[in-house]
């Protein structure tokens, strides 16, 4: 009793101004804009080094735009992707209220395998010539979406509506997928089989750039969407009870996040194939890197790092060992390794 | 004023709460008591509405939990549970700042900052507001869910043992502010409460459960005897005459 009416009688100590938000002034807001500074300068050059080296002609004449432009559609498409993979794993992880699971923990990345497999299963190689085109394209994201819909419509509407029981049936659906998959591929042929591999690697090349149209305005509007909704989003990560308490229906927040989120994973896998670790590796270097609980900090931070990523690896992949486009191989060594190196450093998710 | 008529909520055939029928007075500092399993928890999250219920009205300040909107309820009332684990990092004045939501929607105003300044004065973490949640002791901790309650600036706080994991002093404390929470904001304070000493000393009424069912309401005086308490709480306890009021001792 004592101490608190002392405190309470005599001024408060912290400084003459008192601030709740979500970065302070001061040494935290200085290390984020620092931060996304370096981040925006990685980009800038990535995508120019991308444009520019082995570029045969002098930078600035027209020939060098030429050829810019046609490896301008690879950038577009990582943007894309980073976009995607960040906004949906950030938003999804906060929803979950977890720092571990991400959105393929849905299935969307077994479902791709699946349709893929079944393709060439059914078709033979043929089978991959006719899931190219835009049509495909939509119907393959409204599959994904659609599935989606439907789990956390029905689990979470339920009389024991419940998150853990939704996230282990998507691991069950997905893990049957997944095997229905692995039998289908066990019975290809070896060229068939060695076709449909390449597929599966989450690729930069894999995208037809005609989807491109169709792929941008859907996670643009997924994305603005989610970040007009980054104060409840903030809230959700509080927790079921203090979103309850502090006035939000909880139940509905949650279904219009997953919705959203599925949108931006179905656009992203159907776009370039399975992508998850960008995702996880994302989302858990931008929470070091914007240390804030704000949405609204975390998004750019973390697409940015996303870009970044995608874009160091392209660059790597395409001039130090020629394999063009196959990205995910790299991201998931480098970027494990730079994620290990994170969180021992900090020691703390 | 918060009332109860016929609440029930049921989870199996033998295991159900209520039906129960409870006037809680507006002003003041009530407690629910009653052994594990009482229902009291339950009884709480319902009055705050986070939890449905499956027959009967609970009406806070004249406003029925189930059809006003929650929006508008969280202006009224607001209620704090025992678990709370955050998978983002705070620090005690960002979490605070959170009980202004219902007002604020997330934009803080000059205003906002005021009342979450005050809320934290008055549990006395005025030094503690830039530090993180996860760098502060049990106690502290719980005295910064119970300021974001507090900036929430609602007519009836509901605390779901807001004494769980405190030490002796970190209770007297707590339940000191509790206090002048009631006395000097006048605010309508309901928790759960296990300790039947502190709910005594610190509670204009007590409301002791049992078995889902309400079995005795009244002041500390009349609810502080040995039949009663000896019935609710199923062991053998004496009343004595202690020096700050009546005494249960149970061991």
């Amino acid at each position: 009793m004592l101490e608190s009416v002392k405190r309470f009688s005599t001024t408060p100590a912290s400084g003459p101004v008192r601030h709740s938000g979500p970065l302070p002034p001061g040494r935290a807001r200085r290390k984020y804009f620092i931060i996304l500074g370096i981040l925006i300068v990685l980009a800038v050059g990535f995508g120019f080094g991308i444009l520019a080296w082995d570029n045969p002609m002098p930078v600035g004449t027209d020939g060098f735009w030429r050829i810019a432009k046609m490896r301008g559609i690879s950038i577009v498409v990582m943007l894309v992707v980073a976009f995607c993979q960040a906004i949906a794993t950030v938003s999804f992880q906060t929803a979950t209220e977890n720092r571990i699971i991400t959105p393929s923990i849905m299935g969307f990345e077994a479902l791709y395998v699946a349709v893929q497999t079944s393709a060439v299963y059914f078709l033979g190689i043929a089978g991959l010539v006719a899931m190219q085109g835009n049509a495909q394209f939509v119907l393959q994201i409204a599959i994904m979406v659609g599935l989606s819909v439907l789990l956390y419509g029905w689990l979470l509407s339920g009389r024991y509506a419940n998150l853990q029981v939704m996230l282990l049936i998507g691991i069950i659906i997905g893990g049957g997928l997944g095997s229905i998959s692995t039998f289908m591929q066990r019975l290809l042929t070896p060229s068939e089989f060695d076709v449909l591999t390449a597929q599966m690697f989450g690729s930069i090349s894999n995208a037809d750039p005609e989807q491109l149209p169709i792929a941008i305005p859907l996670c643009l509007v997924a994305g603005i969407l989610l970040w007009a909704n980054a104060k409840r989003l903030n809230l959700l990560a509080l927790g079921k009870d203090i979103t309850m308490g502090l006035g939000v229906n909880h139940r509905r927040e949650l279904m219009r996040v997953l919705l959203l989120v599925s949108v931006l994973m179905a656009v992203s896998t159907a776009l370039v194939g399975p992508m998850t670790f960008l995702g996880f590796l994302v989302a858990t270097l931008a929470y070091q890197f914007a240390d804030t609980y704000d949405h609204r900090f975390i998004f750019p931070v973390a697409v940015l790092t996303g870009f970044v990523v995608l874009a160091g690896a392209y660059f790597v992949m395409k001039n130090i060992f020629y394999a063009q486009g196959v990205v995910s191989i790299i991201i998931e060594l480098v970027g494990g390794t730079l994620f290990l190196i994170v969180i021992l450093r900090k020691g703390r998710l | 004023m918060i009332s109860l008529s016929d609440v029930r909520k049921d989870y199996s055939d033998e295991v159900a709460i209520g039906p129960v029928d409870l006037q809680i007075p507006a002003g003041g500092v009530t407690a629910l008591v009653g052994p594990n399993g009482a229902g009291k928890s339950t009884l709480l999250t319902m009055i705050g509405r986070l939890l449905g219920l499956d027959s009967g009205t609970i009406e806070i300040g004249g406003f029925d939990v189930v059809s006003t909107p929650s929006k508008d309820l969280a202006k009224i009332v607001s209620i704090l549970r025992q678990e709370n684990h955050f998978i983002t990092r705070l620090t005690v004045r960002q979490l605070v700042g959170f009980g202004r939501f219902p007002h604020s929607k997330g934009r803080l105003n000059r205003e906002d900052e005021r009342i979450i300044s005050e809320a934290i004065d008055f549990l006395g973490l005025s030094e503690l507001e830039t530090r993180y949640l996860d760098e502060l002791s049990g106690g502290q901790r719980q005295r910064a869910y119970v300021a974001m309650v507090l900036a929430q600036d609602t007519e009836y706080v509901l605390l779901d043992e807001p004494l769980n994991n405190l030490d002796m002093k970190h209770s007297v404390l707590m339940m000191k502010q509790l206090r002048r929470a009631a006395d000097e904001l006048g605010k309508t304070v309901v928790l759960v409460i296990h300790d039947v000493n502190f709910a005594a000393a610190y509670s204009d009424r007590i409301v002791a459960l049992r078995d889902g069912m309400l079995v005795h309401e009244g002041t500390p005086e009349e609810i502080m005897t040995e039949e009663i308490l000896s019935g609710v709480f199923d062991t053998p306890v004496q009343v004595l005459d202690g020096p700050r009021g009546l005494l249960a001792v149970y061991y």
